[in-house]
């Protein structure tokens, strides 16, 4: 499978992508923000960083990148699209996932392992998770904080969209386990057609056990194998 | 008029809005009377006011070194590996072999974070990363060392808020891991908290950038965002003494930063190099460009011609002496081979960046700026980089000196209680976890993070998306890199040490960031150092300098970690609060050869032996390694006494042995005795394991001292055989079957060996002639793991 990791001014996280699809045996290229077409993709990523320097909102000016129109289209056309960090943010941004996010409640910056209870694990990005598996995944964010209005919320809950949500190491949603105060400690969702997701956390910095974790992998393998069975589909 | 020398006739008068250059002027740049003598004797005639604002900042301390220069020369700076050495350029470069190789460098950012901290941190991380991708190299991790006052100060809890959010911001917005450091608490700090940042960047041998304007006729360009007033004269800021007028009046003086810009113009700088178009290149950092063209034409052996009126200028009527002297950050100069201007145009404008073509390489030598079509300067560029003076300060050894070295231990009530006391040490902001500092920064960007803070070094992996774009010329010519590099880094430095023994705690502040190497499975490759005194006019600070240099020095010969560049910040004073802790702090770089060699401190299995590498107490040192101890400071409110002597020989036999054991794979944990002594070591050793957010690994020891303590024929304080902190000690585990194997290795090492415990349960035991004491795990790590962030709630 080929994926097209979107390089915007300041995604950091570029790199970290295309070396985590490389590592499961399947190729990546970076797309520039400035390019209108996403060329041969299968799925596309877009990852961490800090676009435009984030000094308006996370993902506020990089939603306009002409790439993004492509992205719209791509997912309109039932394309998988993986937003991780700053590139949740700019899926929310853009309104292709509902919500936003906000600052961290404690006001800092938080990076460090958190655990993951997948909600649902029928959709193409969590359907290779095995039952019950609790995830670790590391964190790297100062506005991760998942906000949404109670009609949202519901939404989310009963469509099967929350995917995954923060928990302990014992797989309980606490509150001491939430690192940023997200509303039902909420770490990703998806879409309602289940073909775009986000999420704060960094499978991508959990793909290889010399990196303390490989539980990022299963989300991949997902993707993979959702787009192996599908048959895959060219973006334009 | 004054009596100064006429201005040249090929020299045009200035507009009148320059002032007259008066003595009160020229004392305000910091210069001293002989020093503008010698500024008079370099041109021939009186200076415009822009040349002495460019003499005052290329001759102070921080751009100069004209008071550290001769002491600096006796570090030992070569070895087959230094591909660029000390002082060459803006960072130093080492081979780790298969073609690459490593950048790195520290630098200290003092005095604007003691005003602005938040963007005097920010800012200190930009001009450090600046300088390793200046050198062509791709910026991969950040490390730091920082100082402050006491917590329970809010001023002080403001500063250390601000410089940690500052590294974060710009750290974590530009994409390096910040993956180590340190953070120390002391009073001296008070006024004048230290920021060191250092960066270490990886590239090919091939892809090495020089910093010299080479090539007669070649064009000069001027990248990034355009300039503003901000960051005035920085260098001479960074060369006084603080005080409450100037922290508020040079508060314009701090830089802002601008990460993302800073991302950008590091990614167009690579793309540029690897084109082949660039003849030189330098970042603008202290004098900013001031600095980087006299000394890129200095470095040439060229001159060179600017044109103000072309420089990018963010504010309507900046004088020339504004635009010269600016700090404003995230600006290179760039030399281009002649006909390939077009290269940097296309490249800057990708990553939508400003740039201005705004002059030409010379074959006069002379550095000549132009502004609104007058001549404003005209010096000789090597005279002004080169030939700053340089002074050989008067050192005396300090009186306080002689209450420290007659201190005895005879005069201190022995610990009734060592569980309390313990406690109380792992509580201490100073040793206490820093996980409220680390956790703020990005560590693990890059999925470069092998070994992440809160191990005794941090070790990242090279792999291929490291090394900056190549041109097609250099892909087709070499071997493509598939495999990954290990690289390990450690800063350190105890400053108490220093104050106590300037030359001991030199020597200790090297060997103890080796040792941290060497448990973490690395072997030296080089050192960086960043002097912190305070103002070297005072014979006794001048003279704590001299002897520290002198015991870095040694250490880093007797480690083979030659010193590949650093920074000197002097004028560390603070009014009444005087002058800080002598802290030279250094940061050494390893390499580990294979991934199985990676060692971290924490214990890993239950059952396994705990062993003790080197001996137990130094039998010559009089205080039994409680001079200058967290001990006698936490425990007694002291801060006194000769730090324990550290034998740079038998240092040098516990590094090597203990890589040698490592490489034999038996060893499954290595931690080094250092504040706190063994008892906070082995402490550390059951509670450092961090799984996730609120899930620690705790994992207890059973110590029995009681045979050891039997053999030491003198005998030893109860205090000092726990909390003790003599040198040359590493606590390891391996598992049961292999501790017949590991002392015989050890003995046939030289290194001294002995079975001290084992590895299990929840509680930290530890029996002695006196007693059995025992620490719950919870408690342990409560006190360390949440003390800096109760103190800062």
């Amino acid at each position: 499978m080929h994926f097209a990791v979107l390089q915007l001014p300041a995604s950091n996280c570029d790199q970290d992508c295309v070396h985590a699809v490389r590592v499961l045996g399947h190729t990546a290229d970076l797309v520039w923000h400035k390019d209108a077409s996403l060329g041969r993709a299968d799925a596309v990523i877009v990852p961490g960083g800090f676009s435009y320097g984030d000094y308006l909102r996370c993902g506020a000016i990089a939603r306009f990148s002409p790439v993004m129109q492509a992205v719209n289209e791509f997912a309109a056309s039932g394309g998988l699209v993986l937003g991780i960090c700053n590139g949740f943010q700019i899926l929310c941004e853009a309104g292709l996932l509902p919500g936003a996010l906000i600052r961290n409640r404690d006001l800092q910056f938080h990076c460090e392992q958190v655990y993951l209870k997948t909600g649902n694990a029928e959709t193409p990005f969590t359907h290779q998770i095995p039952p019950g598996k609790l995830l670790r995944i590391p964190i790297a964010h100062g506005d991760g904080c998942y906000f949404a209005d109670e009609q949202t919320l519901g939404q989310l809950q009963a469509g099967g969209q929350i995917l995954w949500q923060y928990c302990d190491a014992a797989g309980q949603i606490t509150d001491s386990s939430n690192p940023n105060g997200s509303l039902l400690n909420i770490a990703g969702i998806c879409n309602a057609a289940r073909n775009v997701a986000g999420l704060m956390p960094h499978p991508d910095r959990a793909s290889e056990m010399i990196l303390g974790s490989d539980d990022g992998r299963w989300i991949f393998e997902s993707m993979l194998h959702t787009l192996a069975v599908s048959g895959t589909r060219r973006a334009a | 008029m004054s009596s100064a020398p006429p201005l040249a006739s090929n020299f045009e008068l200035l507009p009148m809005i320059d002032p007259a250059i008066t003595p009160e002027l020229v004392a305000k740049h910091n210069l001293t009377p002989d020093e503008y003598q010698k500024v008079l004797e370099i041109l021939g005639r009186t200076p415009s006011y822009t040349e002495l604002g460019i003499f005052s900042v290329m001759w102070s301390e921080h751009c100069s070194y004209k008071n550290t220069r001769p002491v600096l020369k006796s570090f030992p700076t070569r070895s087959p590996r230094i591909l660029v050495g000390a002082g060459e350029e803006n960072a130093g470069i080492v081979d780790i072999g298969d073609g690459l190789a490593i950048a790195f460098k520290i630098e200290s950012h003092n005095h604007p974070s003691a005003v602005e901290p938040f963007q005097g941190a920010a800012t200190g991380v930009g001009g450090i990363v600046r300088d390793i991708f200046t050198m062509g190299a791709r910026p991969v991790a950040a490390i730091n060392s920082l100082r402050f006052g006491d917590l329970g100060n809010p001023q002080v809890r403001h500063l250390f808020s601000g410089v940690v959010h500052g590294i974060a911001h710009y750290g974590n917005c530009f994409g390096i891991p910040t993956i180590a450091g340190e953070v120390y608490f002391d009073k001296s700090y008070e006024g004048n908290p230290l920021v060191n940042a250092f960066c270490l960047g990886v590239l090919r041998h091939e892809q090495i950038a020089r910093g010299a304007a080479k090539g007669i006729g070649n064009p000069v360009f001027y990248v990034g965002p355009a300039t503003g007033r901000d960051g005035l004269a920085g260098a001479a800021f960074a060369s006084q003494d603080l005080t409450e007028e100037s922290a508020e009046k040079q508060r314009g003086a701090v830089q802002v930063g601008d990460p993302f810009m800073e991302k950008l113009v590091c990614e167009a700088s690579l793309e540029l190099l690897a084109t082949g178009c660039v003849a030189g290149i330098q970042d603008m950092g202290a004098a900013g460009l001031t600095c980087s063209t006299c000394e890129t034409a200095a470095r040439a052996g060229t001159g060179i011609e600017i044109e103000l009126n072309k420089v990018p200028q963010r504010a309507p009527d900046m004088t020339s002496y504004e635009i010269m002297l600016s700090e404003s950050q995230e600006r290179m100069l760039i030399i281009v081979h002649k006909g390939r201007e077009a290269e940097v145009k296309r490249i800057f404008e990708k990553w939508d960046l400003p740039w201005a073509e705004i002059g030409f390489v010379t074959d006069t030598g002379q550095m000549v700026v132009r502004h609104n079509g007058h001549v404003v300067v005209d010096v000789p560029a090597k005279k002004l980089a080169d030939e700053a003076p340089v002074y050989h300060p008067e050192a005396r050894i300090p009186e306080y000196l002689t209450a420290v070295r007659a201190f005895r231990l005879d005069g201190v009530p022995q610990t009734v209680d060592p569980v309390p006391d313990l406690l109380a040490l792992l509580a201490d902001p100073s040793l206490a976890s820093k996980n409220w500092v680390y956790r703020q920064y990005d560590h693990m960007v890059r999925d470069g993070s092998i070994v992440c803070p809160g191990s005794d070094a941090a070790v990242i992996r090279i792999k291929a998306d490291s090394i900056p774009p190549m041109s097609e010329d250099l892909r087709a010519k070499v071997t493509p890199f598939s495999g990954e590099k290990l690289v390990a880094m450690t800063v350190d430095c105890n400053a108490t040490y220093v104050y106590l023994d300037p030359y001991e705690g030199g020597k200790i502040a090297v060997t103890e960031a080796c040792r941290n190497l060497a448990c973490s499975g690395a072997t030296p490759l080089g050192a960086t150092d960043n002097l912190n005194f305070g103002s070297p006019q005072n014979p006794e600070i001048f003279w704590q300098l001299r002897e520290s240099v002198r015991g870095l020095a040694e250490a880093c010969r007797a480690f083979d970690a030659p010193v590949t560049g650093g920074n000197c910040s002097l004028y560390n004073q603070r009014g009444a609060l005087g002058a800080i802790d002598p802290t030279p702090t250094v940061a050494v770089v390893g390499l580990i050869e294979k991934i199985e060699h990676v060692t971290t401190q924490w214990f890993k299995d239950a059952g396994d032996a705990i062993l003790l590498l080197g001996n137990v107490v130094n039998s010559a040192d009089p205080l039994q390694g409680l001079g200058g101890s967290a001990w006698l400071r936490v425990a007694r409110g002291l801060k006194t006494g000769s730090p324990p002597p550290c034998n740079l020989e038998e240092a040098r036999i516990l590094h090597d042995g203990l890589r040698s054991l490592i490489r034999g794979g038996s060893i499954k944990s290595a931690h080094d005795c250092s504040e706190g002594g063994l008892a906070a070591c082995v402490a550390e050793s059951c509670i450092s394991q961090l799984i996730a957010r609120e899930t620690p690994r705790l994992i207890g020891a059973t110590l029995d001292l009681i045979v050891i303590q039997q053999a030491l024929k003198d005998g030893i304080r109860l205090d000092a055989f726990l909390f003790g902190e003599s040198q040359n000690r590493v606590v390891v585990t391996t598992e049961i079957l292999a501790v017949g194997k590991v002392l015989a290795q050890a003995k046939i090492l030289g290194v001294p060996a002995a079975v001290i415990g084992r590895v299990g349960g929840d509680h930290l035991r530890i029996q002695t002639e006196i007693g059995q004491f025992s620490w719950a795990l919870t408690d342990l790590h409560d006190g360390w793991w949440n003390s800096i962030a109760r103190a800062m709630d």
